[in-house]
């Protein structure tokens, strides 16, 4: 009987409630997230759902700040408030409400305005990881994007109008380690091989195999071989056009002893290889230009373990010629010994790489004065092994936008297919409610009336950028009118669902966040992300 | 009373707006006014099939999008791992049955909600009982449910000389996700392209070659699965089947994988990974079950309403990389096994070799059938056969030594007909043979 093995932290109780997210980001995810705390302006159904999303998988605190108090049309859209909470605040019965979904969590609420709270405690909105606005009016926007933008605080502004939503991430620079992309070519650098891995693989001579040994050897040791005899017969080059890679396939293709007929699935699996596995490993155009990014090159005691770790990265990358390799093999068909020391040989090598970044990160770490500590071997580790999908972000100051005479909206105004025209629509409708403290339509008595209003006020942005007016089809701003602010709660909640996972994606730094305006249109189920 | 209804007049003032008032992008059938909310009120009667991660949501959603008649069928009973996103279910539920403890919280939460649990499977209820809603709305994880259900809404579909009767039309709203992957698509039976028009779409799950697993192992999942093929049913330590749901279960697997990925050093075997593999967990979160759910529920809206044209009919959603969507028609399939009217040939290449086993490989595992354990059955001179059924212990004995004789030995012929019974249908399919005919040498 083996013996009794210590209970694993992952039949944790909080592992086997948070099994399926676990999945998705990790531990090391989850860590962050229920190390973090998230600011919610305005308990609106929208923003009610996004904190949904956020309580159930584990964020660490909540703040709800909202001065408005519950209203029966309240209750009609928003699942956190009920028939007894009308004329309560709206945060306090929000917050008890959310509360209930996972004791894991704490939230707190301010039942006042946000532009109140922003004059009495000048840094309040300072003290949190994300700041998630919805319903804000332009007025209270602006000086809070500005505060935000300097703070260097992500802030997400979302809002929902009937079938109509929008989505806005401000964040000055955000970087990623773990994009998680989906479909990864497989690092396994033949044009390159480290002494270790070219003595195993010449020890190999595939073209003297029988069948049974045949069938054995993985995929990699056969697209070696021939790639030598391909480069031995031309020139000592890799095969690059489409033609020499065919050439290169034919060459195991004829391998294929002639007492047997069909090609063994690991001599296919070499053949499909030769496509993505055997170009000249190079480092890709997007890692390039982080290693060359200022603050790559410029260090400063303030610089953050990821740009300490690109710098050491850079060094890296100066002194090997490339990227230091993932270290994990597909799955091969072939015996189990063959495998798994070719597999080896890959993890050995990442192990010796991550080492030597590692002592690298910590020099340059230590030479700006840094603590000891602001590297880890776990964050180098990870850092190594996701170099070539590493991810820099950096957005544009919402207040900025919003000032700006020519912004980049109107580029996309003139492709009648693009989603663009919402925006616009948006920015009139903010502009309609700063003047007349209501949303257009809002009164039964006067969608007419303030369909031309509003048509005013989108007609008067659009001069100001230099557009026609008649880039807005009077039928847009017709139905954007005949919502009359209506929130409807299902648009609500496809939005609050994308929002919640943005917000995610800007706490564990794991997975790429909207660049930067998203525009959901319930009425085509069509999307768009702009960016401005 | 008048006061009230003025407080619902209030509380719906939202759905008032866009059912209430004209607007230029609502379907050409859309006229506003009150009857509308009174129709989805009180008349209009609903089907969520699953209450678990979409199940949740869209019970929400359509509570606040002013339906009231709504039922909810799932055989499920509330786990810990539901509750990071099953958000109608607290620590307390578990144990209990997902779709009661789900409609009693909706009806306490959402006034005059009225939503009625259904406690089993779907196969448990026939066509009168489907026959009642008007539209059904799916957030299901098994394809074969989604099969049986799309069977038997097309089922009720009524033909009169060949033309499709429109009232016995019942729209499917199906959605689906797998982490931050996840699709919404509208199937209007008869019509648009069902589930099985577009069978292609679903990816075939992954299997190891058994001789993988016996003899080269590369993989910790090869170790978990020698365990779980080979090693239980031989040690088989509790005298059961394999419950993934019992700790001490998966805590055996775990050990003996581990022993064996350690003979073979091979790394990676985790308790997470056994888990995963034993119970083929798919990965969920939150927010995807919260937008997707939400996708179809105003989708119901749209085609109960009329106020805007419903999606046509295939929408898919991906957050990993930004927030991505695109929205496609999915083609309805000429010959769909299920929604087409064209009887099923089945081209037999060669009668006198091919065994009635083969003949049931073909059903389980070319991608136009897809089926689980098939039953099959014919007529011979007009007498009703049994040819093989598996799902009826004392038949799949009678019916065993059937599956090595040739279709020929079984005295079918070309032209002959098989009736076929799987989970994947509520439905009997007719597959007719066509032999193919001997070279002849000209």
């Amino acid at each position: 009987m083996s013996s009794p093995s210590p209970k694993s932290p992952e039949q944790s109780e909080k592992s086997r409630k948070y099994d399926r997210q676990l999945r998705l980001w990790g531990d090391h995810g989850q860590k962050l997230l229920e190390g973090s705390k998230i600011c919610l302006i305005n308990a609106t159904a929208l923003g009610t759902e996004i904190l949904k999303s956020l309580v159930l998988p584990g964020i660490g605190a909540f703040t709800i700040v909202d001065g408005e108090k519950v209203t029966e049309e309240d209750v009609g859209c928003n699942f956190f408030l009920d028939e007894t909470h009308i004329g309560m605040s709206r945060a306090q019965a929000a917050t008890e409400s959310l509360l209930e979904l996972n004791r894991d969590v704490r939230g707190d609420y301010i039942d006042d305005f946000p532009d109140h709270v922003m004059l009495h405690t000048q840094d309040f909105f300072n003290n949190f990881n994300v700041i998630i606005a919805t319903a804000l009016p332009e007025k209270v926007l602006m000086p809070l994007s500005k505060q935000l933008w300097s703070a260097n605080i992500p802030f997400l502004v979302c809002r929902s109008v009937g079938f109509l939503g929008y989505v806005r991430l401000q964040i000055k620079e955000h970087t990623v380690i773990e994009t998680h992309p989906d479909n990864e070519t497989p690092d396994l650098q033949l044009d390159r091989p480290w002494p270790s891995l070219m003595e195993h693989l010449e020890q190999v001579d595939v073209s003297n195999f029988g069948t049974k040994e045949r069938s054995h050897v993985p995929a990699l040791t056969i697209l070696y071989h021939y790639l030598q005899q391909f480069k031995s017969e031309n020139g000592g080059l890799l095969p690059k056009t489409h033609a020499e890679k065919d050439k290169l396939r034919n060459i195991i293709r004829n391998s294929l002893p002639s007492e047997n007929d069909i090609l063994e699935e690991n001599y296919e699996q070499a053949v499909k290889f030769v496509n993505v596995c055997v170009n000249c490993t190079c480092v890709p155009n997007h890692i390039q230009k982080i290693l060359d990014d200022e603050l790559c090159i410029n260090l400063t005691f303030e610089s953050s373990p990821f740009w300490v770790m690109c710098a050491a990265l850079r060094e890296m990358v100066q002194s090997e010629g490339a990227l230091p390799i993932r270290g994990s093999l597909p799955d091969m068909a072939a015996d189990t010994a063959s495998f798994i020391s070719l597999q080896q040989l890959y993890m050995r090598q990442a192990h010796s790489q991550m080492e030597s970044l590692y002592r690298r990160a910590v020099q340059i770490s230590r030479s700006l004065g840094q603590s000891t500590d602001a590297i880890t071997e776990a964050e180098a580790k990870l850092f190594c092994k996701h170099a070539s999908e590493l991810h820099v972000f950096r957005g544009k100051c919402i207040a900025d936008e919003y000032q700006s005479n020519s912004p980049s909206a109107s580029l996309h105004l003139e492709d009648p297919e693009s989603l663009m025209f919402y925006y616009v629509i948006l920015r009139g409708l903010e502009s309609f409610i700063d003047e007349y403290n209501a949303y257009p339509g809002q009164y039964d008595d006067h969608v007419e009336p303030d369909v031309l209003k509003l048509k005013t006020l989108i007609g008067k942005l659009l001069t100001e950028w230099g557009c026609p007016t008649v880039a807005i089809s009077d039928d847009r701003v017709h139905e954007v009118c005949r919502y009359g602010g209506a929130e409807l709660h299902s648009v609500s909640a496809v939005l609050a669902g994308c929002t919640a996972h943005e917000t995610i994606k800007l706490i564990t730094h794991q997975f790429k966040p909207i660049n930067n305006t998203f525009i959901y249109d319930a009425i085509t189920s069509t999307s768009a992300t702009f960016v401005l | 009373m008048s006061e009230h209804q003025g407080v619902s007049q209030k509380r719906w003032g939202h759905l008032r707006k866009v059912l209430e008032r004209p607007g230029p992008f609502s379907h050409p059938d859309f006229e506003p006014s009150s009857e509308i909310l009174d129709f989805i009120m009180t008349t209009c009667k609903l089907l969520v099939i699953g209450a678990g991660g979409l199940g949740c949501e869209l019970l929400k959603d359509l509570a606040l999008m002013g339906f009231k008649q709504i039922h909810v069928i799932d055989m499920d009973t509330i786990e810990l791992s539901n509750l990071n996103r099953q958000f109608l279910f607290r620590q307390e539920d578990i144990g209990s049955s997902k779709a009661e403890v789900a409609a009693s919280f909706i009806n306490r939460k959402v006034k005059g909600c009225q939503v009625t649990p259904h406690f089993c499977k779907i196969q448990d209820y026939d066509e009168t009982f489907y026959r009642q809603f008007h539209l059904v709305v799916c957030g299901l994880d098994s394809i074969v449910a989604r099969r049986w259900i799309n069977g038997m809404l097309i089922s009720l579909l009524n033909y009169e000389d060949g033309t499709l009767d429109q009232t016995s039309i019942i729209p499917m709203i199906d959605g689906g996700t797998e982490g931050f992957k996840g699709h919404a698509r509208v199937i209007l039976p008869g019509v648009s392209a069902c589930i099985d028009c577009t069978l292609d779409l679903y990816p075939p799950q992954i299997t190891y070659p058994l001789c993988t697993i016996a003899n080269t192992p590369r993989l910790p999942e090869h170790c978990i699965e020698y365990v779980k093929i080979i090693q239980w049913p031989k040690e088989n330590p509790w005298g059961s089947l394999i419950d993934g749901d019992d700790p001490q279960h998966i805590l055996w697997i775990y050990e003996k994988s581990l022993e064996r990925s350690t003979q073979f050093n091979i790394v990676g075997v985790t308790y997470r990974l056994v888990q995963g593999v034993v119970k083929n967990i798919i990965p969920a979160v939150a927010s995807t079950n919260a937008v997707i759910a939400a996708m179809c529920a105003t989708e119901v809206f749209k085609l109960a309403t009329s106020c805007c044209v419903p999606l046509n009919n295939y929408l898919v959603f991906n957050d990993v990389d930004g927030i991505y969507t695109y929205t496609f028609e999915a083609e309805k399939k000429e010959n769909c096994l299920a929604c087409s009217q064209i009887p099923q040939t089945l081209l037999i290449q060669d009668p006198e070799q091919m065994k009635l086993k083969n003949l049931l490989d073909v059903f389980c595992e070319s991608a136009a059938y897809q089926m689980k354990n098939p039953g099959l059955t014919t007529y011979i001179n007009g007498k009703n056969k049994t040819l093989y059924i598996s799902t009826i212990k004392n038949i799949e004995e009678k019916t065993r030594e059937n599956l090595t004789k040739t279709l020929l030995e079984l005295g079918l012929q070309d032209g002959s007909e098989i009736m076929v019974a799987d989970l994947t249908s509520p439905n009997v399919l007719s597959v007719r043979l066509k032999f193919a005919s001997k070279n002849v040498d000209t």
